[in-house]
């Protein structure tokens, strides 16, 4: 444990705050003074609110002086990606679309935080609308990786892995389209937790592509990822695809669930192209869980190779779809350039979106476009529908399946010019986003020159509890996120 | 698919109305060509009889009552507009 009261988890600042050794005030101004002492570095942030955050944390504190506790969340300074709705503050996808619209409404996820007494913090840097994998794409500029600020935090929640790794925050929040949680959770040493699709309701978060999109949590441990799931989980009436799955305690289930269990190596996820130091660390991780009895099966998922293009196509014209609302007529940035409606819709998103942003559009509509649609977007449907089997086939024989999370540490800042490259950065996370299930990131070692590593354990679908546990029982036996960066 | 003629950049950007520079459309028809090419390995997987996923969730439709609910008020729903008066968000003229 650490003594810096912004590097402690939420179990233990819960523990503290419930046996009246400290306040939700004390923990929020700690929390305060380290994102403004970091932030010049960093740039976690869009922006914060501190008064409005010190006013949250002095009424936690007074429902626990009456005795009136909402759990283990209350009073903990959490920070929200900047494309998750918080009322009168800003939403901006990291665009200069929304550069100035404030949300009129909460998000479900921000609603359910709130009552369960959570310290609301921030707005989180982000790539523009989620598309990216290293933060770059923000129109604000890019966020420094806390262990070494010249390199990507990964993405697209980037600010919410830097923001949590830098000590900004005691939680984050973040989405997960392609591996935009695991990805940059694997790069800044955090655990990431991307829920099944459906568990976590959407409403209220910036819509990219809707049948892959997937709210979860950034924590140090597994036990605050169970804790902040528990928190957010559940059926709403206002997101179609919310499933009426029961919730259980997650907490419990880490110590409840217990092993051992059978897990699955696919073959697809150790070929060329990964890092040989990832490699060694997350086979060491396979040796622990053999090491502790579990049965250990080399499983093939052999559509892998067609993932990325199925997502890209997917994602794309879906995107392509979402983003259509943008025409800067009832919202956002509106051109002062152009002679009629059409003109100004033309001018208004070229003005308002960033490089990215409008390839990714110009690529879904192009696939869905009249002589295309079968060729691309269908064909990419039907493939999708392989790659789902091919990992629910693995799941007949294996509880969960063991990868890397991420194919290379964290790189420099302006290193990938090139779109296709940076793409490749989610080869191992996107096929989770297409089978819509679950998959959490969990830190398992540093390079020689001391980036973090992240090992992926993804878990059949609606089975958090035993994805968790598997998970909880790695990080009991390593002492990974008991380290923290020193800048 | 392979004999898909290359991406028609000044078609799709008007399809999704989007007024491109001709650098801007230069650097992505190059950038997406190579993205394309990459995408054309779907046409070897052989999907004969495969049904499509739209998405992973096990919901297909979902009902609701039909009850009315408190919504934005409007002063909210005009909050972000770019250019309003008389309570309502002003436009451009798309009817002459």
């Amino acid at each position: 444990m650490s003594s810096k009261l912004y590097f402690r988890t939420i179990a233990d600042l819960a523990a503290a705050l419930d046996a009246k050794q400290l306040s939700s005030v004390e923990l929020t101004q700690a929390v305060i003074a380290r994102t403004q002492a970091v932030e010049p570095r960093i740039h976690a942030f869009n922006s914060f609110d501190e008064a409005d955050a010190l006013a949250q944390a002095a009424a936690s504190d007074a429902r626990r002086a009456a005795g009136q506790s909402c759990g283990p969340l209350d009073g903990i300074p959490i920070g929200l990606k900047d494309v998750i709705a918080v009322t009168g503050q800003p939403l901006t996808a990291s665009s200069k679309m929304l550069k100035d619209f404030v949300s009129p409404y909460d998000a479900t996820v921000t609603t359910k935080l709130k009552k369960a007494g959570a310290v609301l913090w921030g707005r989180l840097n982000c790539d523009e609308f989620a598309m990216g994998s290293s933060t770059e794409n923000s129109a604000f500029g890019p966020t420094g990786n806390p262990w070494d600020p010249t390199r990507v935090p990964g993405g697209s929640s980037g600010g919410s892995s830097a923001a949590l790794a830098a000590g900004e925050a005691i939680a984050t929040l973040g989405s997960d389209t392609g591996g935009s949680i695991r990805q940059p959770a694997a790069l800044c040493g955090v655990v990431g937790l991307k829920p099944t699709y459906g568990l976590v309701s959407r409403f209220g978060l910036i819509a990219f592509a809707s049948s892959l999109d997937q709210i979860g949590p950034f924590t140090r441990t597994v036990e605050d990822a169970a804790i902040v799931l528990g928190a957010i989980a559940g059926h709403d009436e206002r997101d179609s695809t919310s499933f009426q799955a029961e919730i259980p305690d997650y907490r419990a289930a880490l110590t409840s669930q217990r092993g051992p269990w059978k897990l699955g190596i696919p073959k697809e996820y150790f070929a060329a192209g990964l890092d040989p130091e990832i490699a060694t660390a997350v086979e060491k991780a396979i040796a622990f869980y053999q090491s502790q009895g579990c049965e250990i099966r080399e499983v093939s998922l052999p559509h892998t190779q067609y993932c990325l293009d199925t997502y890209y196509v997917i994602a794309t014209a879906e995107a392509s779809s979402n983003l259509s609302r943008y025409d800067g007529i009832r919202y956002g940035h509106r051109s002062a350039v152009g002679k009629d409606a059409v003109d100004i819709y033309a001018h208004s998103r070229a003005e308002g979106f960033g490089p990215e942003v409008k390839r990714r559009i110009i690529l879904g509509t192009y696939v869905l476009s009249s002589g295309y649609y079968d060729a691309y977007y269908l064909r990419a449907q039907k493939v999708r529908t392989l790659i789902r089997q091919d990992f629910l086939h693995a799941f007949r024989d294996v509880d969960a399946l063991l990868t890397p999370t991420s194919p290379m540490p964290a790189f420099k800042i302006g290193e990938k010019a090139d779109p296709l490259a940076l793409y490749l950065c989610d080869i191992y996370t996107i096929g989770v986003n297409l089978a819509g299930l679950p998959a959490i990131s969990v830190p398992c070692g540093f390079t020689k020159s001391g980036l973090p590593i992240g090992a992926q354990l993804i878990g059949q679908p609606w089975k958090e509890s035993n994805l968790l546990a598997i998970a909880h029982a790695y990080e009991r036996a390593h002492d990974w996120s008991a380290q923290f960066p020193i800048f | 698919m392979s004999s898909a003629p290359a991406l028609d950049i000044d078609h799709i950007a008007k399809l999704a109305r989007l007024a491109l520079t001709a650098e801007e459309k230069a650097t992505f028809a190059q950038q997406l060509g190579d993205v394309l090419h990459h995408i054309e390995q779907l046409a070897k997987v052989d999907v004969t009889g495969v049904e499509p996923t739209a998405h992973a969730s096990p919901i297909f439709n979902v009902w609701q009552a039909d009850v009315a609910q408190p919504g934005l008020t409007v002063a909210d729903a005009l909050r972000n507009a770019p250019a309003q008066r008389d309570n309502m968000i002003l436009v451009p003229k798309v009817v002459e």
